[in-house]
């Protein structure tokens, strides 16, 4: 240690340490691979913390074009205060929250089940039905808005929170990602108890589900950020005020505040705070997930 | 358990019988047909209502002059279809579409790359580097627009602020129409471009290490390798994300109507933003499920080529 340091002092001692390095460390191109990485991990970092220090802003501060990260006035929660004394921002929290879950328990339990009958199960027209079911991945949702919309009508589902749910059950690619884990999962594990007379859902609950749980949670989790911030069917769907969640109802809000700037960005900053809490405490079963559900149709 | 139940002889056919020689052993095969069938009638009932039965209604949607209060609903053939084609908005909210995929694309792909790249080589800081390019692509359309609205607003916005320091002369980025497709894409760059960093992340981490460990042993320093091993090797993920990219930029719709705080900029319209607009502004269903097809049929033009690629792939693997 000590005749490291010593050597370094030298110049030329050190030139020949970075010129030859023990594994990876310390080459040039590491230092200039960490320099470009912090560069991005700031410019991608300085939009929200410039939201983030908005909202502690007065809305004075804030709207007197002064760059500084902290306005002339302190920092001030005022802005985050005047948002939560309106009611409209937790009752918008809690439509996101009751309807993402939903849309996530169905369509988890509805895809999982069918992916298990064609993974495993033998009957007629299951050839057919997969390769249909397969070629409805392509199917871009904003397509589907005026018929979709015109059937809620018809249901009188439209304004309601059915209405909002039920379209966004359907996630053929989530099948086909839950088929392919089946496939991989040995069958003898389920042959032993089936010969013990156990019956095919019970060999689906006990055997496969447990085994799945992984590939279940990164899907899960994926459906139920989509569902969260899903935008264009939620504002079509529902008027009610009462009934928005939270992406739509803050979309209605910003046209309102007009030009205070510290309450539009505390909204912003608090709507976040949610899926970077679940990011953070997720962070492996989501970086999993981005793998398997964007390669899913490889 | 399947050899009780009562209504075994119900589906028996002969095809079925000599269909049933899958891998897995036991069980009567017609209760499998029902079983198969009850675990499928879940999804298959959700897939018939919401999918299915929409895309077939929509279609016929598409040949009617169908409106939202159910005045009209007369068939009309191909006039919509007629109609579109010679529509000048059609044209330009396609042409505005494909001009936003082609601008958002290239540096959603590029910059993917360059990220994952960096980050694969181990350097300390790894959760740190993951929050911050994949954070933003965990939030809502609305809070990534209020963010951008207020970083590109004209008096008093960061961006501005950026362009004064390098001494240049501040631009109405949104309210520009020369400008505010370039915002648009700024944003979405900044939202979206985390999902294929991690994408490239996964395909790095796929490259077998002993690749580079014979490449070093042969004396191939860290630039050699990455272009010799590392950019070949990453050839199948960029094809893909470059697909995948393309399908997802053609939808832009939430963020360039959001940015715009729901007002139509004739250089900012998008496909879906018209259809939007004739479905739910203009009240025309039939015309706007016709736009609808028009854009679906790109789609699937779009599919059909990432399938033949994917498959070319997989033959010659």
């Amino acid at each position: 240690m000590t005749t490291a340091t010593r050597t370094l002092v030298v110049p030329g001692a050190a030139r020949a340490r970075t010129r030859r390095p023990i594994g990876r460390r310390l080459t040039v191109l590491t230092v200039l691979a960490f320099a470009v990485l912090l560069i991005l991990a700031i410019g991608w970092l300085l939009p929200f913390l410039w939201a983030v220090a908005t909202a502690f802003k007065t809305e004075t501060d804030a709207a007197s074009g002064d760059a500084g990260w902290i306005g002339a006035s302190g920092p001030t929660v005022q802005a985050f205060s005047a948002i939560l004394s309106q009611g409209n921002v937790y009752l918008w929290a809690w439509n996101s929250l009751w309807t993402a879950t939903a849309v996530t328990v169905i369509t988890v339990t509805i895809s999982a089940l069918a992916a298990y009958a064609f993974s495993r199960l033998d009957f007629r027209g299951r050839k057919w039905l997969f390769v249909v079911i397969i070629a409805a991945i392509v199917v871009p949702p904003q397509v589907l808005i005026i018929p979709l919309f015109y059937e809620m009508l018809a249901m009188g589902l439209v304004d309601t929170h059915w209405g909002l749910i039920l379209p966004q059950v359907v996630a053929p690619a989530m099948v086909f990602i839950l088929k392919r884990f089946f496939d991989a999962i040995p069958v003898e594990l389920e042959d032993a108890a089936r010969v013990d007379g156990a019956s095919r859902f019970r060999v689906f609950w006990s055997i496969v589900l447990p085994l799945s749980r992984p590939i279940l949670a990164s899907v899960a989790i994926f459906v139920f950020i989509g569902a969260w911030n899903n935008f264009l069917w939620p504002f079509l769907v529902i008027n009610d005020t009462g009934l928005m969640t939270l992406p739509v109802g803050l979309q209605t809000v910003i046209s309102a505040y007009g030009v205070q700037y510290a309450q539009v960005m505390a909204q912003a900053v608090l709507a976040a705070l949610p899926l970077i809490i679940v990011f953070l405490i997720f962070q492996k079963q989501i970086v999993k997930g981005v793998a398997t559900s964007g390669f899913g149709g490889q | 358990m399947t050899s009780t139940t009562p209504t075994t002889t119900t589906i028996v056919t002969g095809r079925a019988a000599t269909r049933a020689t899958r891998r897995h052993a036991g069980g009567s095969r017609h209760g499998e047909q029902l079983i198969g069938w009850a675990f499928l009638a879940p999804f298959l009932l959700a897939f018939a209502l919401f999918l299915a039965w929409p895309i077939l209604h929509g279609l016929y949607l598409s040949f009617t002059d169908q409106s939202l209060t159910g005045s009209g609903g007369g068939f009309v053939g191909l006039a919509n279809y007629v109609d579109a084609l010679a529509d000048p908005v059609m044209w330009g909210s396609l042409g505005n579409t494909v001009w936003f995929t082609l601008l958002s694309t290239v540096p959603l792909v590029v910059v993917a790359l360059l990220m994952a790249v960096l980050v694969d080589r181990g350097l300390p800081g790894q959760w740190l580097w993951r929050l911050s390019f994949f954070m933003p692509y965990l939030l809502a359309s609305t809070v990534i627009s209020q963010i951008w609205v207020w970083i590109f607003n004209p008096q008093i916005g960061a961006a501005n602020n950026v362009l004064k320091a390098f001494g240049l002369e501040p631009i109405a980025w949104l309210q520009d129409p020369k400008t505010n497709m370039i915002a648009i894409v700024i944003a979405t760059v900044w939202w979206t471009v985390g999902f294929n960093f991690l994408l490239y992340l996964a395909a790095l981490q796929n490259i077998p290490q002993q690749q580079y460990e014979a490449a070093s042993l042969d004396g191939a320093g860290g630039w050699r390798q990455f272009t010799a091993i590392t950019l070949p090797q990453l050839g199948p993920a960029t094809t893909l994300i470059g697909l995948l990219q393309i399908l997802a930029s053609l939808k832009l719709f939430d963020q360039a109507y959001q940015m715009l705080g729901g007002l139509s900029s004739d250089t900012t319209r998008s496909i879906v933003q018209y259809i939007y607009e004739t479905g739910f502004v203009g009240y025309r269903f039939g015309y706007s499920a016709a736009l609808s097809y028009v854009f679906f049929a790109i789609i699937i033009i779009l599919g059909v080529v990432q399938a033949l690629i994917t498959r070319r792939r997989k033959d010659a693997r």
